[in-house]
């Protein structure tokens, strides 16, 4: 019996089908009918926004990979896609492209890599590229061309503000909550198909529940953070609304704008900066939705969802500390 | 709904080639090469020298205190030498290497075929020392004295009396087997073993891919009122002994304790069949049924071995190793140990031969890990793997006892699952290592 030569290695030797690669794509996949219905709403420029945005993610990481990390190239795991596709939902359609180009460099380089890399980084990559570009070009985050359907020509668009930020605005003002509803030419079958201003990728509640659908079915999310975002989100914004309806909001004007659905499904659920386990997922969920609401009814920020998700991220040590798994065996005799 | 264990567990593609494969009986081997060291427990001292002629059946080394097991000669013939030789583990053994000549048993074996169903002319005690003389040990790889485990210590009462007919390794088929061919023989040999521990129920756990082997079973054991026969849910590692437990009774055995800790006690299906063979038939464990299985082998069966004989037979009586062998396994492929040689011998605890194509034998290249936290859902003990893996990288080994890593019971539910292919259990094996060496040191 001649045998060249036998694996000799530790148990197990079977080896579930899942796979990094896999989970990337997975939430790749997810993101598609919120990339069309953005195509849709804003034209070619929705595509323009994307494809900068990966090829720059895929070029930085590649960079820092190779002349600082000095490990294999890790380009191909699909991760730095999908970092540069959120970022691109994160933003209005018609970004110049080195501001961009600037967000990846701070998602990828400064937010993943000097971290070492996938599985390392304390905050969402996207989120934080986000925040650095809102905070560095404020007038050009927030400057939203108005939704047109099927327009693929590529001029400059006329402009609009997003209905929180018009809320915001109005109650800046003193105007009482009936004028200011008025005055938001969306109504809420709009903002659930996604003809509303906003970054690119926010708009479609429709869409965006689709890829969150996809995502649980293929067991790469679990329900727990995303219902105990909206969940707070609803109950609390429902008793501010109960309390004063003229001042506050109803919940699901809060639900279908600002980022809520993209926040919730996409950005809170990576894995890499959520708890490890689904009592902490709840807590942190809890956490995002109550920070949101907070910053979003009382901050100067109309909204509050990046914000909110990278303060809670920035806690995910404690919280995955407070909420270990129960183990087996420990039972309490009474 | 099917009863099962509540937290974690993975769903392996069983791959049971040999299923309902009748179990067959080889040509015996040239020589056999017999281990002292076959169970848990302090090897047997041999009571035989070379040039002796031996019977089958016959005691050939004693064993050599509370832990430890008889070990019998399985085939009649000469003792040529007694010498170191490698067994399954990789390391060498001493093994009592005999040459075959004929088959000639021991007159006290009863060979024929008649089923004995008399329990009642023994007591418990009898039976348990009978056990122990006829050299048996738990037949689903853990190999620990089955004297032993059915010894109830001072003070306890064993309610229960389970048994693990679960076989939640993929690819093996030994134990199914057995309960379509011989379930009459193994309900008496739960009834003697029960008698051993007093328990007052017999449940017998056995999951729900093997349906022809539950009803089998159901219907043998309608005569018994008290032996229940119980559908399983299919899920890895049901046939974990804490796992059984709590999906048959909902009892969880406290961390670092024994099933008789909540009043049970668990044995192998297999085991009980030897039981029932040693005590109605007067014939020691020399001989067991062996899955011979695997992907590209052209007859994959079961295979009723004599203890000693090289594997490369049977891998040769199920039609000869693929071209594309990649690894051979010694038990079931998710807790066996991979072998580096064919020519290492059958051993009470062997329940398998898993021989894995190439392609499939090595591990997939590993990434980082990104807390995606899978790990943790399917650990059955409740732990986190990937902090353990961490903190056994960094040598932090009292952080891990802290975080319970002794209570990881090696199933490999979490580095099969991990979609960043880290060798999750080998890290928590070392950790494990570890903190054992620095227990043995505090204590002395
Ligand atoms: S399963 Fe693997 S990748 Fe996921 S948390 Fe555990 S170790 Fe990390
Ligand atoms: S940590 Fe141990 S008990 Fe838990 S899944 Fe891994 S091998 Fe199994």
């Amino acid at each position: 019996m001649a045998i060249n030569k036998l694996t000799v290695s530790m148990s197990p030797h079977d080896y579930g089908k899942n796979s990094v690669k896999k989970i990337m794509y997975g939430v790749v996949l997810a993101m598609v009918p919120a990339l069309l219905v953005s195509v849709y709403f804003f034209g070619l420029d929705a595509i323009r926004v994307n494809l900068i945005a990966i090829a720059s993610c895929l070029f930085f990481e590649w960079f820092f990979q190779k002349f600082f990390l000095k490990g294999n190239t890790t380009i191909a795991d699909g991760s730095a896609i999908v970092t540069g596709m959120l970022l691109a939902f994160n933003v209005p359609s018609n970004l110049p492209w080195w501001i961009i180009v600037i967000g990846s460099l701070v998602a990828i380089g400064i937010a993943k890599m000097s971290f070492g890399g996938l599985g390392n980084n304390p905050f969402n990559p996207a989120l934080v590229g986000r925040v650095f570009l809102l905070i560095s070009f404020p007038v050009q985050m927030t400057t939203w061309p108005k939704v047109s359907v099927l327009n693929f020509t590529m001029t400059d668009a006329e402009t609009g503000a997003t209905p929180l930020a018009l809320l915001k605005e109005g109650l800046n003002n003193g105007k009482s909550m009936t004028e200011i509803i008025d005055s938001i030419p969306t109504s809420y079958v709009d903002m659930f198909m996604g003809q509303m201003g906003g970054s690119l990728g926010e708009i479609s509640a429709l869409a965006l529940i689709i890829g969150g659908l996809y995502m649980l079915f293929r067991k790469i999310i679990t329900w727990h953070i995303p219902v105990a975002i909206l969940g707070t989100v609803a109950i609390f914004t429902g008793i501010l609304w109960g309390i004063d309806p003229t001042k506050y909001a109803t919940p699901l004007f809060h639900i279908f704008t600002g980022g809520m659905l993209l926040g919730a499904i996409f950005m809170a659920t990576d894995m890499v900066t959520s708890p490890m386990t689904h009592k902490g997922m709840i807590i942190y969920g809890i956490g995002i939705g109550v920070i949101t609401v907070l910053i979003r009814v009382w901050g100067a920020y109309p909204e509050g969802m990046s914000f909110a998700i990278l303060i809670m991220n920035a806690v995910v040590p404690l919280i995955n500390n407070w909420t270990k798994p129960k183990r087996f065996g420990e039972i309490i005799k009474n | 709904m099917l009863k099962t264990f509540p937290k974690g567990g993975v769903h392996p593609n069983e791959n049971k080639f040999s299923t309902g494969k009748p179990i067959e009986r080889i040509d015996l081997p040239k020589q056999v090469y017999i281990p002292v060291a076959q169970h848990i427990g302090a090897p047997a001292e041999p009571i035989v020298v070379k040039g002796d002629m031996v019977k089958t059946g016959q005691l050939i080394a004693k064993s050599s205190g509370f832990v430890s097991a008889n070990i019998h000669s399985s085939v009649s013939g000469k003792v040529v030498k007694i010498d170191k030789v490698s067994d399954s583990t990789g390391y060498k053994q001493t093994c009592i290497i005999i040459d075959v000549e004929g088959d000639e048993w021991i007159e006290t074996i009863d060979r024929s075929e008649t089923i004995n169903d008399k329990i009642d002319n023994l007591t418990g005690e009898q039976i348990r020392n009978k056990i122990a003389e006829s050299g048996i040990v738990g037949s689903g790889g853990a190999t620990f004295p089955t004297h032993v485990k059915l010894s109830i210590p001072l003070g306890k009462t064993c309610e229960y009396l389970i048994i693990n007919a679960v076989e939640c390794e993929p690819y093996l088929t030994s134990d199914h087997q057995l309960m379509l061919e011989k379930a009459e023989e193994i309900l008496i040999g739960c009834k003697l073993a029960q008698k051993v521990v007093g328990a007052k129920k017999i449940l017998i756990g056995i999951e729900n891919n093997k349906p022809d082997a539950i009803s089998n079973m159901k219907t043998m054991a309608q005569k018994y009122k008290d032996i229940e026969v119980h559908a399983l849910k299919v899920k890895y590692p049901q046939g974990a002994e804490k796992q059984l437990i709590k999906a048959l009774t909902n009892r969880e055995v406290p961390s670092g304790k024994l099933p008789i800790e909540v009043n049970c006690v668990v044995q192998n299906i297999g085991t009980t069949f030897a039981i029932y063979e040693a005590i109605q038939k007067n014939k020691p464990l020399f001989e067991r049924v062996v899955s011979v299985t695997g992907k590209s082998i052209s007859r994959p069966t079961n295979i009723m071995a004599r203890i000693g004989t090289p594997i490369n037979m049977l891998i040769e009586a199920v039609g000869g190793l693929p071209q594309d062998t990649g690894k051979i396994i010694n038990g079931g492929p998710m807790m066996g140990k991979a072998l580096n040689t064919v020519e290492v011998p059958v051993t009470k605890g062997t329940s398998g031969i898993v021989i894995i194509p190439e392609k499939y034998s090595t591990r997939p290249k590993s990434y980082n890990c990104i807390r995606c936290a899978r790990c943790i859902s399917v650990c059955p003990m409740g732990l986190e793997p990937y902090l353990l893996k961490n903190m056994s990288i960094v040598k932090m080994y009292e952080e891990m006892h802290k975080e319970r890593a002794l209570d990881c019971m090696e199933c490999g539910s979490c580095s099969y699952t991990c979609p960043a292919s880290i060798p999750l259990l080998d890290y928590i094996r070392l950790g494990k290592a570890n903190i054992n060496k620095i227990l043995r040191s505090q204590k002395s």
